[in-house]
This record gives C-alpha cells, sequence and structure tokens, in this order.
C-alpha cells in the first residue's frame, strides 16, 4: 500500500448477513403497551380477509441484535460526515445538524395533512417563509413547494408550460434539450407529452443561439436549460436565449440543479428564466440519505402562477394563513398532501442560518472548483476551457493512452478514501471525470484530493493495473454487475424454498 | 473474429443471411465488443412486421441499451428464445448461436443495397482509426 | 459562517494560487448588469439556539395536546426511538445513493433487507427501493400497466383515495391516458356490476385500494377474474400496510402500490414519505425505481449492488421507465428498521390492537342516537359512520374540547353529506375514546 495515501486506509469488515439470517421464533425486539379496550376476535371481524399467524418469514429478533445489524450495516458506507464526496451536479454539501433537530419537533414531526388549518398555522408559516426566501433568491414572482424530487419539479414546470400553450390555444409538440441534459429532462419531457429535440452543444459547451433560433420554431413549447450547464459553465447568453424564444412564444425552463453557483450572485428571474426547480437536497443542505427524500420546488414567473398545483398558500384578513383547492386553472395534484415538510423544515433552517450571507457559500463552492482545477490542469484533460463555476469537468484521455479509464481512476480513488466523483456524464465529454466540491470542503480536504488525483494520475502511467483492478482496500472487491442483471436476485428467500409463493 | 462472406451487413452493425427463403439476423462482433457482456435481449415475438431501417427490439448490458434496426422487411417467423436464458452468447457466438430472429423477407431485392463483409469491415476499420485519433 | 471551513488566510492562498485577486473575478463570466450588487434580502443569519427557537415557536402554533381521530391516508403509529438512532447516522444520513456498490454496502443491503419485507408483506414476487409516496407509485403503477399491455383506458374505484385519484389524472392527462371512475355499493366497495360494464378489451389497468378510503376491506381475487378476462391488470393501492399484519396479503393483485408512512414515518404534515410497487417478477423490467440486486465480488463475496438500471432515466433517457432519480431511500430505511424491530409478531400485536380499537370506538359511538354505521364491509382501523347533523359542525364542538375530529367526507363526496371517517389506532388511549363519544354525544345535543 502506497505512503500517499493519508486517509483512511482498511474497510471495517465486520461480517453481518441478512437480518433474516439472524431470525429465530419467540424472539422480541419492541413490545407495546396493553391493550386497553376489549381484544377483537380478528378472525370473526375480518372474516376470509384474516391472516392468523403474522407474516411469513418477517424477522423475528431481540432489540440489541437489530442496533448492532444497522450499525455495522452503516460502517460500510462512505459519507458526507466521513469527507468529500467531488460529484458533480450532486452537490453533496455538509448537512446541519441542527436542520435534524428542529425536523423532529414535536408540533412539527406530529402534524396531520387534514388536520384543520386554524390549528396548523405553524407549519403554514413556515412553508410561507419558505416561499418567500426562496422567490428571493430566485428573482421570481411565484413558487410551488409540492414536487417531491427534481424530477417531479421538472415534470411540474413542463405541466406549467403546457398549460400555459394550451390557454393559448396551441400546446405545441416539442421540447428542446441540449445534449449534455441530465437523463431526467428528456424523460421528463416525454412523460409531459412532448417529443423531445436534442440541441447540440458548441465546441465551447455553450449554447448555439443560430442554431438555437433555426430550432425554434411555432411547435417548439419550451427550451430545457440548466446553468450553468453539466460543464459547469455559465450560459453567459442566457438572455439572448430567452429573447430567441419568447420571440417565437416559447418559454425557457431553467434546471436549477446547479443553483450552488448563482445562490447570491445571480438571479435566474432576471436573467429571463420563466419556470425553473430547485433541487433542496443539493443546494439547501437537505440530506441525501442514501438516495432520498429530496424536494424539487418550482418557481415561476407571474404568467404561470394561475396553473400552479393545488392546494396553493394564501393569507387571509388578519395575517390568517391557508391552503387553497379551488383554483380553476390548475394542473392539479403532483402527489398526496401538500410536500414534503419534513425536507422543507431542513431547507429553511439552511437558509435561516446563512440569511443574506448566503452568497459566501456560493463563492466559496466556485473557489474550491477552480482551485482544483488550476492544481489539476495538465495532470488531466481539459475538454472545455471557458471558466468553470462551481464544478469542473476533465476528461480520461490523458489517462487511456495508457489502457485507464475514468471508472478505473474512479475506483482507485476510493483507495484513497474518497468517493468518487461523477464518471461518464455529461454524455459529451467521452471519458468524462465531473468534480464539483462544495463550500463545505476545506482547503486540507481539496489539498487531500488533488494529492491523491495526481497520485492516481502516476500510477496510470507507471501501474497501470493497480488501477485497474481498484479498489483494493473496500469490504466487497468490484462486484458482479452483470450476472446481477442477468439473473437478477431481488429478494432474500428462505432456505429451501425454491419458488416465490405468496406467503 | 471472421467476418461470414455470405452475410450482408448495415451500417448499424446488424447482420443478415437467407437461407432457403428465411433471412437469420443478428449483430455483429463489432456490435457485441463495444456492448459489453449483454445482460438482456428484447426481440418481437412470431408474427410481428419488421420495417426496413426501423426498430425491433434493444439489446442491453449493464451500463447502456442498444435498439437493434431491421435490415430488411419481412414478418418474423421465430425468435431466438436460447437468448432469453442464455444472453451472453451474444457475446461468444454473435454470427453464429447469437442470431436474434428468423424472418420471411417481403422484398428479397433489399439486400443487395446492404454492405458485404469486405465492405462493412472496411467500415468498421474507419471507425476505429477515428476512435483512437 | 460555521458551515465553511475556511479562514481568510486559506482563500487568499486558494485566490493566489489560482491566480486571481479576489473572488469576484470567479463570476466574470456573468455579465455584468446580472451580477446582483446588494446582499439578497433574506431573514437571518441565525445562531443555532436561534433557529431552534424559530422552530420552537412555529411548533407551539400548531395541534400539540389534541387527540385526533384523522386517518385518511396518514397514520398515527407507535415507533422505537432506535429508528431514529439508527436513521441518525451519518454514515446513512450523509450518504449518495448507492452508484458506487463497494462504499455503499450499507445503503445496498438494507434496501435489499427493505425490498424483502415489502414482498412478505404483500405476497408479490419482487419490490422497489421506494417511490416518492403511495399516490405517485400508484400512478407509476398504472403506467406500468400501459407498458405491460399496451392499452389505454384505466379503470379506478371512487373509494380509492380521492388525491390518488386526483394525481393519477394529472399525469394521464398527459400520458393520453383516460381514466374513468367505477362507484362503490352499499358495502363500500368497488361495485363489480360496475366495472363489468364498464370494461372492454381497451382497459390496461383497474385500481382499487383495500382497505379503501372508507376503511373497507376489497375482495380482491374476484376483481382479478374480472379484469384478467379483459387483459387488463389489476393493480391495488394500500394507505395503511399496518394492516396487513393481520389481513391476507394481496398476492393474487398483479401490481401492488403502497404507502410505508404507517411503518414509523411520522406524519410530518404530508411528507416525505415512502411509496412501494411490488409485482410480479416476469414484470420487473417494467417496473420503475431503483432495485436492488444480490450478487458476488471478485472472491466470491456477497454484495449488493443497484441492477436493471437500464430501465432508468440515466441510461435510457426518453425512452424510461419512469423520470425518477431520487426515490426516498432514507424513509425506506427507516420502515426497514421500524419493521425489523416490530418483527412478526409486534406487527400482528399492533394490527390486532388497531382491530380492537376501532371496534370499540363504533360501538361506543353507536350508542349515541342518530349515530349510523355506512357500510356494510369488514373494516380495520377506519369506519364510516352517518351523524344526524353537519360532520363540521360536530368537528368544530369537538375543537372546543381539544380533539380533532374524523375527516369530513363531504369534501371529496358530495353524496356523503353528512358522514365522517374516523380512525382509531393503536395510539389512541380508551379515555380519549371514550372522551371522543361523549363530545360527539353532546354536540348532537346542542340545541339547532
Amino acid at each position: 500500500m502506497n505512503d500517499n495515501i493519508k486517509k483512511v486506509l482498511r474497510h471495517p469488515t465486520q461480517s453481518e448477513g441478512l437480518i433474516f439470517e439472524r431470525s429465530s421464533p419467540g424472539k422480541r425486539a419492541f413490545d407495546l403497551p396493553p391493550l386497553d379496550v376489549p381484544a377483537a376476535d380478528a378472525a370473526k371481524a375480518l372474516g376470509e380477509f384474516h391472516r392468523g399467524g403474522g407474516v411469513e418469514g418477517f424477522p423475528e429478533v431481540s432489540e440489541i441484535e437489530v442496533l448492532r445489524h444497522f450499525t455495522r450495516l452503516s460502517t460500510w458506507n462512505y459519507a458526507i460526515d466521513l469527507g468529500m464526496y467531488p460529484l458533480g451536479s450532486c452537490t453533496m454539501k455538509y448537512n446541519p445538524r441542527v436542520n435534524e433537530f428542529v425536523a423532529r419537533l414535536a408540533g412539527l414531526a406530529t402534524e396531520h395533512p387534514y388536520q384543520p388549518q386554524e390549528l396548523s398555522q405553524g407549519c403554514l408559516k413556515i412553508l410561507q417563509l419558505l416561499e418567500k426566501c426562496l422567490l428571493e433568491i430566485t428573482g421570481m414572482d411565484a413558487v410551488t413547494l409540492q414536487p417531491a424530487a427534481g424530477a417531479q419539479g421538472e415534470l411540474t414546470g413542463i405541466l406549467l408550460i403546457r398549460a400555459h400553450h394550451e390557454k393559448l390555444g396551441n400546446p405545441r409538440k416539442t421540447v428542446l434539450i441540449p445534449d449534455s441534459a441530465h437523463g431526467t429532462n428528456p424523460a421528463t419531457a416525454i412523460i409531459a407529452g412532448y417529443q423531445v429535440q436534442n440541441i447540440k452543444s458548441s465546441d465551447e459547451g455553450q449554447i448555439d443561439i443560430a442554431h438555437l433560433d433555426q430550432q425554434v420554431t411555432g411547435d417548439v413549447a419550451a427550451l430545457m436549460l440548466t446553468n450553468p450547464s453539466t460543464l459547469g459553465i455559465f450560459e453567459q447568453r442566457i438572455a439572448e436565449i430567452a429573447k430567441v424564444l419568447h420571440a417565437k412564444g416559447a418559454l425557457l425552463y431553467m434546471d436549477g440543479a446547479n443553483m450552488n453557483a448563482l445562490t447570491g450572485v445571480t438571479r435566474p428571474g432576471d436573467l429571463g428564466v420563466d419556470v425553473m426547480h430547485l433541487n433542496l437536497h443539493k443546494t439547501f443542505s437537505t440530506p441525501h440519505g442514501g438516495g432520498g427524500p429530496g424536494a424539487g420546488p418550482v418557481a415561476t414567473k407571474k404568467f404561470l402562477e394561475p396553473y400552479l398545483p393545488v392546494p396553493v398558500l394564501v393569507e387571509k384578513e388578519g395575517g390568517r394563513l391557508a391552503l387553497d383547492h379551488h383554483r380553476k386553472e390548475t394542473i392539479g395534484r403532483v402527489r398526496a398532501f401538500g410536500g414534503n415538510f419534513g425536507v422543507l423544515v431542513r431547507a429553511l433552517a439552511y437558509i435561516l442560518a446563512y440569511g443574506p450571507g448566503v452568497r459566501r457559500a456560493t463563492e466559496d463552492a466556485v473557489l474550491n472548483a477552480n482551485y482544483i482545477r488550476k492544481r489539476l490542469e495538465g495532470v488531466f484533460d481539459l475538454p472545455y476551457t471557458r471558466p468553470s463555476m462551481h464544478e469542473v469537468v476533465f476528461s480520461d484521455a490523458l489517462q487511456r493512452k495508457h489502457g485507464v479509464n475514468t471508472m478505473d481512476i474512479a475506483k482507485r480513488l476510493i483507495d484513497y478514501g474518497f468517493h468518487p466523483y461523477t464518471t461518464a456524464f455529461p454524455l459529451i465529454v467521452p471519458g468524462a471525470l465531473m468534480i464539483e466540491p462544495t463550500e463545505s470542503e476545506s482547503k486540507e480536504e481539496c489539498d487531500l484530493f488533488i494529492d491523491a488525483m495526481k497520485s492516481i494520475a502516476r500510477e496510470a502511467e507507471t501501474h497501470p493495473e493497480l488501477v485497474k483492478t481498484a479498489p483494493h482496500t473496500t469490504r466487497v472487491q468490484r462486484l458482479d454487475e452483470v450476472a446481477a442483471a442477468r439473473k437478477p436476485l431481488l429478494r432474500w428467500k428462505p432456505p429451501g424454498k425454491k419458488s416465490e409463493t405468496a406467503d | 473474429m471472421a467476418y461470414p462472406t455470405e452475410y450482408r451487413y448495415t451500417k448499424e452493425h446488424e447482420w443478415i443471411v437467407v437461407k432457403g427463403g428465411v433471412a437469420t439476423i443478428g449483430i455483429t462482433d463489432y456490435a457485441q465488443h463495444e456492448l459489453g457482456d449483454v445482460v438482456f435481449v428484447e426481440l418481437p415475438k412470431a408474427g410481428a412486421k419488421l420495417a426496413t431501417g426501423k426498430i425491433f427490439g434493444s439489446v442491453e448490458s449493464v451500463k447502456a441499451v442498444s435498439e437493434i434496426f431491421a435490415p430488411a422487411s419481412g414478418d418474423v417467423v421465430e425468435a431466438n428464445a436460447a437468448l432469453q436464458d442464455k444472453p451472453e452468447t451474444l457475446n461468444s457466438d454473435p454470427h453464429g448461436a447469437g442470431w436474434l430472429v428468423k424472418v420471411k423477407l417481403t422484398n428479397p431485392a433489399e439486400l443487395s443495397s446492404l454492405l458485404d463483409a469486405a465492405a462493412y469491415e472496411a467500415f468498421i476499420a474507419e471507425k476505429q482509426k477515428e476512435a483512437s485519433s | 459562517m460555521r458551515y465553511l471551513p475556511k479562514s481568510p488566510a486559506e482563500r487568499q492562498e486558494m485566490l493566489a494560487a489560482i491566480g486571481v485577486q479576489s473572488v469576484e473575478e470567479l463570476f466574470s463570466t456573468i455579465p455584468e448588469a446580472y451580477r446582483l450588487k446588494k446582499p439578497l434580502n433574506l431573514p437571518g443569519p441565525l445562531s443555532e439556539p436561534e433557529v431552534i427557537e424559530y422552530f420552537q415557536a412555529r411548533a407551539a402554533e400548531n395541534s400539540l395536546g389534541y387527540a385526533s381521530f384523522l386517518g385518511a391516508g396518514v397514520y398515527n403509529h407507535l415507533s422505537s426511538v432506535i429508528t431514529d438512532t439508527v436513521l441518525q447516522r451519518g454514515e446513512f444520513l450523509t450518504s449518495y445513493t448507492p452508484y458506487q456498490a463497494e462504499i455503499s454496502q450499507g445503503t445496498l443491503q438494507a434496501i435489499f433487507e427493505f425490498q424483502t419485507l415489502m414482498c412478505q408483506l404483500t405476497g408479490q414476487e419482487v419490490a422497489n427501493a421506494s417511490m416518492y409516496d403511495g399516490s405517485t407509485a400508484t400512478t407509476e403503477a398504472v403506467l406500468m400497466a400501459e407498458r405491460l399491455t399496451g392499452k389505454r383506458r384505466v379503470l379506478v374505484a371512487r373509494s380509492v383515495h380521492p388525491e390518488y385519484r386526483e394525481v393519477l389524472k394529472t399525469y394521464a392527462k398527459n400520458s393520453g391516458l383516460s381514466v374513468e371512475e367505477i362507484a362503490y355499493t352499499a358495502a363500500g366497495t368497488a361495485n363489480p356490476k360496475g366495472l363489468q360494464s364498464a370494461l372492454r378489451n381497451d382497459v390496461c389497468a383497474v385500481v382499487v385500494q383495500s382497505p379503501n378510503f372508507f376503511g373497507a376491506m376489497e375482495a380482491l381475487s374476484p376483481l382479478v377474474e374480472t379484469a384478467h378476462t379483459w387483459g387488463a391488470l389489476l393493480v391495488t393501492a394500500i394507505t395503511e400496510g399496518v394492516s396487513l399484519g393481520v389481513m391476507k396479503p394481496p398476492a393474487e393483485a398483479d401490481i401492488v402500490a403502497m404507502e410505508a408512512q404507517s411503518f414509523g414515518l411520522a406524519p410530518s404534515y404530508g411528507g416525505p414519505f415512502a411509496g412501494v410497487i411490488a409485482s410480479k417478477e416476469k414484470f420487473v423490467r417494467q417496473m420503475p425505481g431503483r432495485l436492488a440486486g444480490q450478487t458476488v465480488d471478485l472472491d466470491g463475496r456477497r454484495g449488493f449492488v443497484l441492477t436493471l438500471a437500464t430501465r432508468e432515466q440515466h441510461i435510457r433517457r426518453e425512452k424510461a421507465t419512469s423520470n425518477i432519480c431520487t426515490n426516498q431511500a432514507l424513509c425506506a430505511l427507516a420502515a426497514t428498521v421500524h419493521l425489523t424491530l416490530l418483527g412478526k409478531e409486534g406487527l400482528r400485536e399492533m394490527a390486532e390492537q388497531n382491530l380492537a380499537k376501532a371496534q370499540f370506538a363504533l360501538k361506543e359511538l353507536l350508542t349515541i342516537p342518530g349515530v349510523k354505521r355506512t357500510f356494510t364491509a369488514p373494516f380495520f382501523n377506519e369506519f364510516v359512520v352517518e351523524l344526524p347533523r353537519s360532520v363540521k359542525m360536530v368537528n368544530a364542538e369537538l375543537l372546543k374540547e381539544k380533539i380533532v375530529g374524523p375527516f369530513v367526507l363531504g369534501s371529496a363526496y358530495p353524496e356523503l353529506t353528512k358522514h365522517a371517517l374516523v380512525c382509531v389506532t393503536e395510539t389512541t388511549s380508551r379515555a380519549e375514546i371514550e372522551r371522543m363519544v361523549a363530545a360527539v354525544r353532546r354536540a348532537l345535543q346542542q340545541p339547532l
């Protein structure tokens, strides 16, 4: 093992099977208080619907076994609490713990979405303040907090655009999407009933305005733009882009996944954006939790407000807040109940902690990304040379000469104690290394990352096999994904049971 | 791997060969190599109609999906059921046991506009040159 | 600022290394006209104690101290503090989606266990690693049925949660699906005759819920049979998963869309929750959402990976089974820990307590003159009663006694003008039930 590796070395290897493999009849982990009403005769009350004897195969373990089981599992994970995730466009920043504390407060965690509105003023005030803050940050006029994640926010945004066009008599047919876009963009457009037309990026990773002008016809409903783009580059002529679209009656949708480069420095609303979504689990620090939950609020200009999903937060006489379910032109609901309230609380806590100084976070994010870019320039190929904002995209072109590709480099980075950066995205950069440090990383952590990447680049030249067979220090080696896809094994089955049965 | 001279090829890396009035269609060795380990193949049922140049199925690896385009028009007589259980056959024997569908052609003359083995080999040699430059 | 780990000196060092004088230069690609000259007008900055104070003040303005008889898709249940202890471990809370399997085995194994538990609960063969919630899971289940059958009509029972139906309609409108509703019977369940007369060869999915919005249990077998004779799939939604502790699993259904909120997730004013889609193995390639699969590493050690990713947006893009990226991983983890703690006996016991409490509450309510039970189908922890006077009025009186009364059905079902959906779980004490009944009795005795 290399002396250069300064961080965590050997991965914990506590052997821990599936919880079902620990199970044994008669073990209990949780007791309920005794019943204070007469017991019901379940078989009599439910008749044909009755299942006696509990769920077949359900685990029976003790309290300590449950706690140890999940604690051990947790030690096999990497996490922000341990170190940097340089994942591009994911904005893996620090998840402040006070956010967890306030989201769990009795009086917030306990509230039922259907309880009387006069008993929910505290919740509604939180929603109202968050709405005001997000409008200030985005420079837009109206907002909905309902979508459960970025992708759902995108869908909501496109549906708002559709409603607008339908009102004018023609829903139009196509949505334009840059070839550098995140996969949710085209997937969303299809679900919204539109066809997708790709726009090629220019050599500088920007939208080619002349081409755009030709592509925007009366059939185009909108352009879905990520700004900065997935290359980490600001779309300099965005205001012109908006003009080109608006001249033909098309709208500009902005994917706000990269807001971490813009917050407090510029506002999408000022740039001509008509509608956008935000990812609260990116820019606004709510925890990823292994893959979610998130929240994807959608902010719009005034003319799209009538179409917002119901319910809409309104203020009545005397400052009383209420939820309005009767909006004639609404696109409807995109999910049951109001939104991921617990996530919204965390996002508001984050904003309140920063206040007007939230620009500082953006500055540090851009500072970190440019520092890493400067010090790795020449070590890795830089396909687009325009200034980077909060993330930088390299390619593996130099390393591929030695047979080492971006996936290999990413896996070797694990041995150096880091989570990999984003590999192989955006698609327009073959062999991409997409790196976003976020503002949560200290200079020390950035330097450790830079040193690790430099070391791996050297290894690619002198010991390519070491890189190609990485990682070497994790609990498991590279896993056979091909077998997993050919013969999917998606659940535990009790030993001896070959076929799937109902119980 | 050699490209059989009695087969015809498309620029989308499909091959087709006719024996006794029935055409067999598959993807080339170049295609399977680019895809990597095949995990799943989606094929039309018997009776489905193929239209030249249109997508009629897909081949999946772990990280990618590739559409398969019909090199000629016709009615599907049989799909290769063995690939359901052993998709890896596409990797090991793409020109033989890894065939995809057998088709009754509606217009056998269409085959004359396809590439022969030598032209296809030249085509992929060019592609490989571009990729490494 | 306490979240930013840099000293002024370090910032200077880094700027120097980059070769610029100030951080402002790094924003030079943003046209001058669009760069903000003043800080944003935002509240704060607040210290940690001040943040806590703000939210504690908001918490005091809600319903603390009130008893509640609301269900209607969100349920109060007991849970152990251990669930939170596990969830708050940084390696679970602050970890990323497990795309890099070697350093995410904790998350992946937990997902695999979640998928297993969901299969055991529902009697289905395969389950995904969660969707946003039950309402979007139900919609995605319908879209899945559309892909599987190629048909475009959907029949959904009116006894399915009203908001679930609304969400379905929002998505359907833009997918070219037509959605029609099937009436319910006097028993409170989906009307099989209504279903028969609406079914033709062009239906992809028949959607029901069990226990349904009225709390009533739907007999699935006859509905499945009817649907299948017309080439349609049977989708069943479950909003109250604890019912499965004492109810037969919906194994006959083709696709199950379940809300996992009842498994240890706080009501939290409507979210975040976790939806699950469970179905047959033969349908798995059309199933949306992430899937964790078992495999081996180079040394033959068992491990887990995300699999069948080619269904998903990051590979298929336009042709993906869904646009979903983020799921509800942490919520699914909470459900996994919770169900593991409850275990086989604990879940059964919890379900039986719900049954007992609801039966008791109904019995007590029926002693009030003029109060009638509305539907006859067996119920779990929710049931519908008809009051001789307006439910809104009765609820207003209950509020004065710090009781949040039952759901007013008239708001979602105009024909059920005087009907209330009462929910009683194991968290409602006998004393609270009796207090509620007494308050209802008093409210109904009030002069008109």
